[in-house]
């Protein structure tokens, strides 16, 4: 176990090293210049001088293996230097807009579990009857819905039933507020987003839950328990859902790391200042320091929560021990 | 099934037994799996419907779908315009006809060219094993950590945006997501007798991996095909809709979204519902069908 684990951990970093070469080199293949983008969004006229000077400033003017090296130096001290568009440093800029993007990432897990759970479970127990058809056709449903169309239909939805009801159209709050200090105002922000991505993060759970419970409920331990008489109930809770949700946990965890690309255009439909927006805001600003940190952000979670799950599913199934 | 075969041991009793499994002609066979899947038949017609939509388009749209009519601005559905009309007055049903070509284009073109990638680089990975197995698996482990729509919207960012430009950035992720599945099929047929037995008989590499081993993946192939075919028509329209995919004036059902249908969605609603209504019905009937053609290809889940 111990190896395995310290195994797992080493094969991160040719990862990481990997998607690091590749963010730098994608950045600086990218046509256009940051220093050009910002003067010219001052208005007024610059030249080359000025170009050269800002250069300098955001450190352009080194050899690119310096700054490539510059960068790796800073990933291995936590360190993301200072936004070139903003001038303020990279992790304030993330640490600004990290927590409602997290909430709503949190919430639509909840949402999901809460939902998929429970009926994929009845889908799988009753399977091909009518229960059965309609939560597969909801979930595929969810599957095929682009989220921020659902987000557009909420909001209009939101709208003509505040308007029928009141008589004034209501629209949810767009300006964060920590839940500490709001709760009712920050849970009507954060959840018409997080209801959006849970539809189709609660549909994918959906149909794992059903094809796992459907393959368990084949096995010969069932059959077993059947036979010796033990309560349906019992057979369900103890004995099926609880190998069932192996793979159910992988999909959540792999799903939650993906929420970071999901949110990038359902915080653009609600108007929420995110990380998703800071995202598209870096890539079009051409701002190499932000972009590269967002872009190691998600990567790292991505292969964080890979190692978690693996780890967790040695932790949970006895049978699983890696030499 | 029973209907048919007892039909044929009538006519032809006495070769019956010898072959029990002949194969049955195609129209019957589809008659079968539309019995038995009506779901599947569901989406089966929805795509087919989509497909007449794009390919005819010319034939179809009541409407030049550029062009900009002022006198008829936004105006709701009616029999003139059965979907209404967008801000400039171009007629909405002719725009999502036209966009129908635009997304399966591109989802069709995604799904083929980085399935087929996939499907060579999964199965030659498991084949070859070793260190030309380990290096692809660290690259994918790196392209599949970047979400797809990161991935794509830095492709776009370099090379532009555009159809083609989309196509590529789209494609580029799906591979290594092929290549995983496919592998992982691929490495236990890799230890079955009949690939030792065609390596004894001194096949080459190339014959072995498409004669023996890629037919052999085709089922969960298929199945991983149709769901990209959906996921590349879905990332089609996010990137559009956030600006860095199909470009105006080509008429592509994302863009549909993004001009102007959250300004005017309390006041002319269709121009936000009915393109997104398009790709969730298209996207819904793949899936539909992709889900009855696993169950229809997995002889575990056959006959239950």
């Amino acid at each position: 176990m111990y190896r395995y684990i310290v195994n797992r951990v080493l094969l991160m970093i040719p990862t990481l090293v990997g998607a690091a070469i590749l963010v730098f080199l994608l950045m600086r293949l990218i046509p256009g210049d940051i220093c050009v983008v910002r003067l010219a969004s001052g208005g007024g006229t610059f030249n080359a001088h000025a170009v050269d000077l800002c250069h300098a400033e955001v450190g352009m003017d080194r050899p690119v293996i310096v700054q490539f090296l510059d960068f790796i130096w800073g990933l291995c001290r936590l360190d993301f230097g200072i936004s070139m568009w903003s001038g303020k440093p990279v992790a304030y800029e993330i640490a600004v807009r990290l927590p409602v993007s997290l909430e709503i990432a949190l919430l639509a897990t909840v949402v999901a579990i809460l939902i998929a759970i429970p009926l994929g479970t009845i889908s799988a127990l009753k399977q091909n009857s009518w229960i059965d058809l309609v939560v597969r056709t909801v979930a595929i449903a969810g599957i095929a819905t682009p989220s921020f169309w659902l987000g557009i239909v909420v909001i209009l939805a939101i709208l003509d039933i505040t308007d029928a009801l009141t008589g004034s159209p209501w629209m949810p709050p767009i300006d964060y507020v920590s839940l500490w200090h709001d709760p009712i105002r920050n849970l009507s922000m954060v959840f018409w987003p997080a209801i959006t991505v849970g539809y189709r993060y609660s549909a994918v759970t959906m149909r794992m839950t059903r094809s796992a419970m459907l393959e368990v409920l084949r096995e010969d331990y069932i059959r077993t328990a059947r036979a010796k008489g033990l309560l349906e109930q019992i057979i369900v809770n103890r004995h099926a859902l609880k190998n069932a949700l192996l793979p159910v946990i992988t999909l959540i965890g792999i799903e939650f790391a993906f929420l970071i690309g999901g949110l990038v255009v359902t915080e653009q439909v609600f108007n929420i200042n995110g990380i998703g927006r800071l995202f598209v805001l870096a890539v079009q600003n051409q701002d190499y320091t932000l972009t590269q940190a967002l872009v190691m952000l998600t990567v790292v979670t991505f292969v964080v929560t890979n190692l978690i799950v693996d780890l967790f599913y040695a932790w949970i199934d006895p049978r699983i021990r890696y030499g | 099934m029973s209907t048919i075969v007892s039909t044929e041991t009538a006519a032809a009793p006495a070769v019956a037994d010898d072959l029990p499994d002949r194969p049955k002609p195609l129209a019957s066979r589809a008659l079968d799996f539309c019995r038995r899947q009506p779901l599947g038949t569901l989406g089966l017609a929805l795509v087919i419907v989509m497909l007449v939509a794009g390919l005819g388009a010319e034939l179809l749209a009541p409407f030049d779908p550029t062009s900009n009519d002022f006198a008829a601005m936004t105006e709701a559905p009616s029999w003139a315009h059965l979907l209404g009309t967008d801000q400039f007055g171009r007629d909405l049903l002719s725009r999502i006809i036209f966009g129908a070509r635009t997304a399966l284009i591109v989802g069709f073109t995604c799904a083929v060219v980085g399935g087929a990638s996939g499907l060579v680089l999964g199965v030659g990975s498991a084949y070859f094993g070793g260190a030309i197995d380990m290096t692809l698996q660290r690259v994918f482990d790196v392209v599949m950590a970047f979400p797809l729509i990161v991935m794509a919207l830095a492709v776009v960012s370099v090379f532009g945006t555009g159809v083609h430009n989309v196509i590529v950035a789209i494609t580029i992720p799906l591979i290594p997501r092929c290549a995983r599945v496919v592998r992982a099929s691929a490495l236990s047929i890799r230890e079955v007798p009949y690939v030792d037995a065609a390596r004894a008989c001194g096949f080459g590499h190339a014959r072995i991996i498409l004669r023996h081993m890629v037919p052999n993946v085709m089922a969960p192939f298929l199945i991983l095909l149709t769901a990209f075919v959906g996921q590349a028509i879905l990332a089609e329209a996010s990137l559009s809709y956030l600006g860095l995919g199909v470009q105006e004036p080509t008429p592509a059902w994302g863009l549909m979204l993004q001009g102007g249908a959250e300004e005017y969605a309390s006041t002319a609603p269709w121009i936000a519902v009915f393109p997104g209504l398009a790709i969730a019905l298209t996207v819904f009937g793949i899936s539909l069908f992709g889900d009855a053609l696993r169950d229809a290809l997995d002889p575990k889940l056959r006959d239950r």
